[in-house]
């Protein structure tokens, strides 16, 4: 299983990395958001299949993120990448922990609430403060340097579908690679154990709040680098990135992919993004198609895709 | 003081749209557990039905007067779709609430493209109905007597409830079955029936909301996900599952909002969840609520 695991994971990341060659550059800025999601819920699942919390309000990080890669771009002329990524991902920790210190108190539907509320706080403050955030319009985001490189001979299309693309895709190995090591450890068991059965958990001197205000934070540190990568490939922040809707979007890929596996939600990720582009150019009531896959698998696969592709691998090795 | 007045009266007049769509979702997560998302997409149905059936009216040249009634009805026989979406929901009753509310996100994006196919992407209008109402003097002040209309009927739908669960068999009925669950069904509630009319009731308190407003306000397709948030501040200040929760949350939801966008408008929504925050942090069940595990 351990193997199998590995060959599927190198076999993806070699796609990924062939995509370039065989796709158009078209279809190449359609990855890049489905990577920057993927990147995105990697951390929601720490949060949302991990340790049993649901947040109706993550995109408040990922918008943090978008922010964050535009202010510091566009109104403090910091251009190196790296130092956007890690300044708008300490951003989202710093908004993180004030958001998780209240919510941990609370589960299931309250969470969620609380969490909704939170992130409509945060948007409404992105939309009517005018003067410091754009309002309505949102902020420029700038082409960022990459690793210092700034690929100046490169236009806007050239530059995030050859070089950005590769960045990201490498960065979605290097936090994917973390995460699974994160859900691995004991930290990330005390996570699973406490979702499972709290009161038993504490009693065995698991730290259950205090663990997952670690892990909201983790989350909000992923959703982070979503957005920043999200903001740079639109070239714009705007506050429909904390909308409540949006927020719900990044649950409906985890439950797309099925968020009880570690890959789920990154499957969701890719197919929800392609179905959704595929959808918008088929048809403008693309939302009622949308909606209408989501009650099919809520309904009939709630495993998601994962679990449906886990099911008839079973039945195909049972013959 | 016509300033003062001015909030006062927008105010209750907003709160009373809201409580009667907090009120549905309050008794369909009393009964059936579930936070319906979609109940933003209620309202908006409502809203744009009320448009269509106040336009047939005038086409059957039914007398101004009678378009009160006639919003308030097309709120009540579009309460037809409730069972279905309650037979939808019924697959996921047993399950994770994250199923629940996904479900009813589902539902949101579905009707978004539903109002989208039936009324336009515009937003629509329905002429200067509430005026034809003219205006109530009293003393030093004014206000359109549309909206005095609105909140009297909010209170009466209100009162109806209240009537309706304290005091019909069926009332208690359900209030126990919002109580305790199991021993409701163990002791012969048809939960089938249960189930459906109340989530019904709920879907029609909803879309009389809806209708209501529309005289006075355009609508469009931001009104679904635009309310859900408004609504989900009335339950929670007010305490999840609780009708006077949700009462005096509308109040507060309403009050402030209006004072708020006349004051400092900036602040509208702003201070909304800022007093859910408060709320929850010193009162985490809410005003009204009962105590969360």
């Amino acid at each position: 299983m351990k193997t199998a695991v590995g060959v599927f994971v190198l076999a993806a990341l070699a796609t990924l990395f062939a995509l370039p060659s065989v796709l158009s550059a078209y279809y190449i800025t359609l990855v890049l958001p489905a990577v920057a999601y993927a990147i995105a819920l990697l951390g929601f699942n720490l949060l949302f299949g991990y340790t049993g919390l649901l947040s109706f309000g993550h995109a408040l990080y990922v918008a943090v993120g978008a922010y964050g890669a535009a202010v510091l771009s566009s109104k403090l002329g910091i251009k190196s990448f790296e130092l956007v990524l890690l300044l708008s991902g300490a951003a989202a920790v710093a908004a993180a922990i004030p958001v998780a210190l209240l919510s941990v108190r609370y589960e299931k539907i309250f969470f969620g609430i609380l969490t909704l509320a939170f992130g409509m706080l945060f948007h409404s403050f992105l939309f009517k403060f005018y003067d410091i955030t754009g309002g309505d319009t949102g902020i420029r985001v700038l082409r960022p340097s990459l690793f210092g490189n700034e690929f100046k001979d490169l236009d806007k299309t050239a530059f995030l579908v050859g070089p950005f693309y590769y960045y990201c895709v490498g960065l979605l190995a290097i936090l994917g690679f973390v995460m699974w090591r994160i859900v691995h450890s004991p930290f990330g068991l005390h996570l699973v154990a406490s979702r499972e059965n709290r009161r038993k958990s504490e009693y065995l001197g698991v730290r259950v709040r205090f663990f997952r205000l670690i892990a909201f934070s983790i989350s909000a540190f992923y959703c982070a680098v979503g957005g920043a990568i999200l903001a740079i490939n639109t070239g714009q922040a705007d506050p429909e990135l904390a909308y409540w809707t949006h927020s719900g979007e990044l649950v409906f890929m985890a439950v797309l992919g099925g968020f009880a596996n570690f890959f789920g939600p990154l499957v969701g990720a890719f197919t929800f993004i392609f179905l959704k582009s595929e959808l918008m150019g088929l048809t403008q009531f693309w939302r009622f198609w949308l909606g209408l896959t989501l009650i099919v698998i809520v309904v009939l696969f709630p495993r998601g895709l994962v679990g449906v592709g886990q099911d008839l691998w079973t039945r195909l090795h049972k013959r | 003081m016509t300033a003062l007045f001015d909030i006062v009266f927008g105010g209750v007049f907003h709160a009373a749209v809201l409580f009667l769509v907090a009120a549905g979702l309050q008794l369909v997560f009393g009964v059936q557990k579930i936070v319906n998302l979609a109940c933003g997409s209620f309202y908006a149905l409502g809203a744009y039905f009320g448009i269509s059936a106040v336009n047939w009216a005038i086409a059957a040249g039914v007398p101004p007067v009678l378009f009160l009634p006639v919003l308030i009805l097309s709120g009540i026989v579009l309460g037809a779709i409730g069972p279905f979406i309650e037979a939808l929901l019924r697959t996921v009753y047993d399950r994770d609430e994250a199923f629940q509310l996904l479900l009813t996100f589902a539902l949101v994006l579905m009707f978004q493209d539903v109002l989208r196919y039936f009324w336009g992407a515009n937003p629509q209008q329905l002429g200067d109905i509430a005026s034809l109402y003219g205006s109530i003097q009293l003393g030093a002040v004014k206000g359109p007597a549309y909206n005095l209309l609105v909140i009297l009927a909010s209170i009466v739908i209100a009162l109806g409830i209240g009537a309706f669960l304290q005091k019909t068999n069926f009332g208690r009925i359900l209030r126990a079955t919002a109580e305790n669950r199991e021993m409701a069904l163990a002791l012969g509630v048809n939960a089938r029936v249960m189930y459906a009319s109340v989530f019904t009731l709920g879907t029609i308190l909803g879309t009389v909301g809806g209708a209501l407003v529309v005289p006075t306000a355009a609508a469009s397709l931001d009104m679904p996900v635009e309310l859900v948030v408004e609504s989900f501040a009335v339950v929670v200040i007010g305490g999840l599952g609780s009708m006077r929760g949700a009462l005096v949350g509308a109040l507060i939801v309403g009050l402030m909002r209006a004072a708020a966008i006349s004051w400092y408008a900036e602040l509208e929504m702003l201070a909304i969840y800022l007093v859910v925050i408060i709320v929850l942090v010193f009162r985490p069940a809410g005003l009204f609520g009962k105590a969360v595990e």
